[in-house]
């Protein structure tokens, strides 16, 4: 039987507020268990919850950037269900007034068509605490610093309909938010989770078949992976006449499965009720335009305007436009040197590489973008040769590397003289440098002039070598033409 | 000394007459030989108090006194108190120290009071009998075999038997005004979103409002002058102006109408009962006030929607308890479901795991709509009755209980009659207004209560009539026959 | 409305609620009263009733986004029933 993927993803996004969404305790990361973990956090007796403004703002600035309709008037939730690290015995969130409704995104396919996908939904709610299991000689131990981080709820329609769409759409999100600046996006950290609503149903059927659900999957290529191996063993299930039981499943990266989780299931009667700790939260369209006017320019927009305005290529366009930090960067220098192409070719090149060899971030490189638009400034006015370009790109690493960065513009052109990288473009200079290179190597100049005038071309070879070692970031094409003058002269 | 009030203490400390040490020892000392027969207090604090009664006379000393300086007093055990014991009147938190001052305790402190210890209540501030506390029952100094109300019996108890002043106290469904009504003392529940509830273990959030039980309406003016404001740490606080509630007190009450809603004045109310609500009336008509009868068409719905929305809420609230970060934990939970069951299951008596489930019954699936959100609607029907009849009256007057102090036992094997004890105040916390029993007369020697019902923000007003009753009356001087 | 022996277990499950087996039929008996006063509200017109949340209709005021906590594991751990390197202990939860 020919079989249909229906996938739905919900994202959960930390915004990335100072304190938590209803205390005032630090949302920093990786701080020692529970030493950000306040009373509210806790869950202490007495202790109440005010909403933090932040919070609101970015959730709107997300709605806004998916088209979505925005919840003028949203209610907090309690979502009631015992867990240790659910310290007060439910979660504070939103269920029948979002903040955010239905809005969409689009994603690009392989075969270089977009696809447009809805978004039913995005609310607000606190995060959990974690539970640490081992080190604790067989108990469990509970780090509540996490409780209480606001989030997003990013809910997808199910219309995905494979691994890839879904990791697309992941993506995509990904970059919204870090576009916006309302999530730090670091999934080695949990800032972004997905849960992935995965069901198989015969091709041409309309109605659902029997979805499963895969918790807390925390990378791209997690999520493809996860999602395919849940398809295959959905379809075998299905194949063998059998039925796909409506659970959660846990992924489980080293050995590339997913497996029933079983604490989950022991309920799932959540008893809703508005939080009556907490009022409405109203908003008018004043508030919602003033969000609007902060909002940047977003990926998609990005990446057309890199294509229509300044010719780069499809696929550069999409590379760069895929983080705004890197998108930012590349343009910080593509305006300095009043060079698209040779932007982005560098960006992709040269500092790509280095990012990935440091394993860094663009907002960590040694070399800040207004570096890189001087360096690119001095190939264009032909100061810089791109082998000179390379060693001060290279220096400037070097220097960081060694913990002595130096992020001011001025220091380009101090490596350059320092290193002697100055290319030397005045004819009169290097007819002075050629004249004492074929003074000192009478021997050579004996060989050359011996060499039969159709073979000259090549046997010029030492005299350039040598000219530019003797006066390093001479113009190579100057050399030629003053190096062949005088031999010329010579007989 | 005992017999003095809040407004008496306070005059006599500013004059010199004696030191918050003495007055303060003098209570303590009260409290010793007396509570024993009323188990009004859970914790005394002897030795806070006298530290804070004598840090109040240095103050005094060095000219810094406020009204409230070296002046007495107690709280309810529901407000947290930082380093001290705060039970809630539960098996679950006796052993919770709280690391924080609840908002209401920290402005007392603030203001130089001396706090003699922590009050007996209903577990959880759930009961009207003040039988339900882990702690035993508190006793009604009138008569020793009668419940004293509930949830705040200790904090009337205590008041009715001079071993306290004042205290705070707090109301969901009528937990201030109930048993001041049978303990014969002053209570008030201000308007909601008044009196923060930072800190006060929460019963349930959307009907749970601090105040306060005095003898007099002056005192509960002055304690309330320190209890009400902004709290920025109560989403559900009102940002209001706090006026001073003793400014008022002695404004005349000629031209007021009160009215007098049918349904509270019920023929199954006994006619001794009738009668010393009546006189009280008859008392304010003296004073200038006329009477208009109104109707409150839905009061006969208020108690089956506290009995939805107060254990909905409840069983969320009391959530957080469950053995892991503070309050009672069993012994060898065998993995986290038994951790959570068994120490719950100890840690609750049995009022609060009844209401506990009829709350999550209530908000399972399914049942909602017909329950919660059902209730929710009602409760809006039953505030509009009260703004509609705002728009006629000044103030609404009424019995505050059905019946005098009962016997302790007579109600606690059947949940359904204690709750129908609560049948004249329960609606006005589903409406949040503020409301007030006096004492107004005696049936059998127990102490009837009047109910004064105002507008929402009109706490002065409410203190203005009862102090003006109180001029003219001595009911709130009445003293438990047993009392030397 | 009258529960079932078994609903009372239930709703006891879902609240974390040890119930001995003795103690049912009287848990039975006094929800089933207390729901029964309840039911009275299903008689009530609420079709053009908004549900009422904040007595006052008031609405959710917002804090500034500043840290305004700083830590006091020592201080709120020492109630604590168990701890082991500042995380609370509790049995091994299985996933």
């Amino acid at each position: 039987m020919e079989w249909e993927v229906v996938i739905g993803l919900e994202i959960h996004a930390q915004l990335a507020t100072k304190s938590k969404i209803f205390s005032g305790a630090s949302t920093a990361y990786g701080a020692d268990a529970n030493t950000q973990a306040c009373a509210v956090d806790l869950g202490l007796p007495g202790v109440l919850p005010v909403f933090n403004e932040e919070a609101l703002r970015m959730a709107v600035k997300f709605g806004l950037a998916i088209d979505a309709e925005i919840g003028k008037r949203s209610v907090f939730d309690r979502k009631n269900y015992f867990y240790p690290d659910s310290p007060k015995g439910y979660q504070t969130t939103q269920l029948h007034h979002p903040i955010v409704g239905m809005g969409h995104i689009d994603i690009e396919l392989d075969n270089g068509s977009s696809k447009r996908i809805n978004v039913t939904r995005a609310h607000l709610e606190e995060d959990a605490g974690k539970s640490v299991h081992e080190g604790f000689g067989g108990m469990s131990g509970i780090d509540l610093n996490r409780a209480g981080t606001p989030l997003v709820e990013i809910v997808s329609e199910p219309e995905l309909r494979s691994a890839k769409e879904a990791s697309a759409y992941f993506r995509k999100m990904h970059s919204i938010v870090t576009y916006l600046g309302i999530c730090d996006g670091d999934l080695s950290q949990g800032s972004m989770r997905c849960d992935c609503n995965v069901s198989l149903r015969p091709k041409g059927q309309q109605e659902f078949g029997t979805r499963t659900e895969i918790k807390n999957v925390n990378s791209f290529r997690n999520v493809e992976r996860a999602i395919d191996v849940e398809i295959e063993r959905q379809m075998d299930v299905l194949e063998d006449g059998g039925t796909i039981t409506q659970e959660t499943r846990l992924y489980d990266a080293d050995k590339n499965e997913t497996r029933s989780m079983r604490s989950k299931e022991v309920e799932n009667d959540y008893r809703y009720f508005p939080c009556p700790d907490l009022l409405p939260i109203i908003i008018d369209d004043n508030y919602i335009e003033a969000v609007r006017s902060t909002l940047p320019e977003l990926p998609d927009a990005k990446r057309k305007r890199f294509i229509e305005s300044h010719q780069l290529s499809a696929n550069d366009a999409a590379v760069l436009a895929s983080s705004r930090t890197l998108a930012d960067y590349f343009e910080i220098a593509a305006q300095a040197a009043n060079d698209y192409q040779l932007a982005a070719n560098w960006v992709q090149g040269d500092v790509s590489a280095t990012l990935n060899r440091l394993e860094i971030d663009i907002s960590e490189l040694p070399v800040n973008a207004e570096q890189l638009g001087r360096i690119l400034q001095l190939i264009k006015d032909n100061t810089l040769n791109n082998g000179g370009a390379k060693e001060v790109f290279n220096a400037l690493v070097a220097l960081g590397e060694a913990g002595k960065a130096d992020s001011t513009v001025e220091k380009v052109d101090a490596l350059v003289d320092s290193m002697g990288l100055k290319q030397v473009s005045d004819t009169g200079a290097i007819e002075a440098i050629v004249a004492d290179v074929l003074a000192n190597n009478p021997k050579l100049v004996e060989g050359y002039l011996n060499t039969p005038v159709e073979k000259r071309g090549k046997a010029m070879g030492p005299f350039i070598g040598l000219t530019r070692k003797a006066a390093k970031g001479v113009n190579p094409q100057v050399v030629m033409e003053v190096l062949k003058k005088k031999l010329e002269e010579l007989g | 000394m005992h017999n003095k009030t809040i407004a008496q203490i306070a005059r006599d400390l500013a004059a010199g007459e004696y030191s918050s040490v003495e007055v303060t020892q003098s209570y303590l000392d009260r409290i010793q030989q007396l509570d024993h027969n009323y188990n009004s207090f859970i914790t005394v604090t002897a030795e806070q108090a006298l530290a804070q009664a004598a840090a109040a006379d240095a103050m005094r000393a060095a000219g810094n006194a406020t009204p409230w300086t070296g002046v007495p007093m107690a709280h309810k055990d529901i407000f947290c108190t930082n380093g001290v014991l705060t039970s809630c009147g539960s098996r679950m938190l006796s052993n919770f120290v709280a690391p924080y001052d609840a908002t209401v305790v920290a402005n007392f402190n603030n203001a130089g009071a001396v706090s003699l210890g922590k009050l007996n209540m209903d577990e959880f501030a759930m009961g009207s009998s003040n039988e339900s506390s882990f702690y035993g029952a508190v006793h009604n100094p009138w008569q020793l075999d009668h419940v004293p109300g509930g949830s705040s019996g200790g904090s009337a108890a205590a008041v009715a038997a001079r071993l306290v002043p004042g205290a705070t106290a707090t109301d969901t469904g009528g937990s201030i005004r109930q048993p001041a009504a049978f303990c014969g003392v002053t209570g008030i529940k201000p308007t909601y979103g008044r009196v923060s509830r930072w800190g006060m273990i929460a019963f349930a959030s959307s009907l749970d409002q601090g105040g306060t039980i005095t003898r007099t309406a002056e005192d509960s003016a002055m304690m309330l002058n320190v209890m009400a404001g902004f709290d920025p740490k109560d989403s559900t606080s009102m940002q209001q102006d706090v006026p001073d509630y003793t400014a008022n007190l002695n404004d005349s009450i000629a031209g007021l109408t009160i009215g007098l809603p049918k349904e509270y004045f019920r023929d199954d109310l006994s006619s001794n009962m009738q009668q010393q609500v009546r006189n009280a009336i008859a008392e304010y008509e003296k004073l200038g006030a006329t009477v208009k009868e109104i109707s409150l068409p839905n009061t006969h719905l208020a108690i089956p929607v506290y009995y939805v929305i107060a254990p909905s809420e409840c069983s969320a609230n009391l959530s957080r308890m469950d053995g892991v970060r503070f309050g009672h934990r069993c012994d060898d939970p065998q993995d986290v479901n038994d951790l959570f069951k068994r120490s719950r299951g100890e840690g609750f008596g049995e009022e609060v795991k009844r209401r506990i489930m009829v709350g999550t019954y209530a908000l399972s699936a399914g049942f909602y709509d017909a329950y919660y959100k059902k209730a929710q609607q009602v409760r809006r029907l039953i505030k509009n009755d009260f703004v509609e009849a705002f728009k006629q009256v000044d103030v609404i007057m009424s019995p505050t209980t059905p019946s005098p102090a009962f016997k302790a036992g007579e109600k606690t094997s059947d949940p359904v009659a204690m709750y129908l004890e609560d049948i004249f105040t329960i609606a006005i916390n589903l409406a949040g207004l503020p409301a007030m029993s006096i004492p107004c007369g005696q049936v059998d020697n127990l102490p009837v209560g009047l109910q004064l019902i105002g507008n929402y923000f009109d706490e002065s007003r409410l203190l203005n009539l009862g102090h003006q009753f109180q001029q003219v009356t001595d009911w709130h001087q009445q003293t438990p026959a047993d009392l030397v | 409305m009258a529960l079932e022996q078994d609903q009372v277990r239930n709703i006891a499950e879902l609240c974390r609620l040890q119930i001995d087996d003795a103690q049912i039929a009287a848990y039975q008996n006094n929800l089933s009263n207390i729901l029964e006063l309840v039911d009275q509200l299903s008689a009530v017109d609420t079709s053009d009733v908004a549900p009422m949340a904040h007595p006052l209709d008031a609405v959710q005021r917002l804090r500034a986004d500043q840290v305004t906590e700083s830590n006091q594991r020592e201080h709120f751990q020492q109630i604590a029933p168990a701890t082991e390197r500042g995380h609370y202990l509790v049995p091994r939860v299985v996933e």
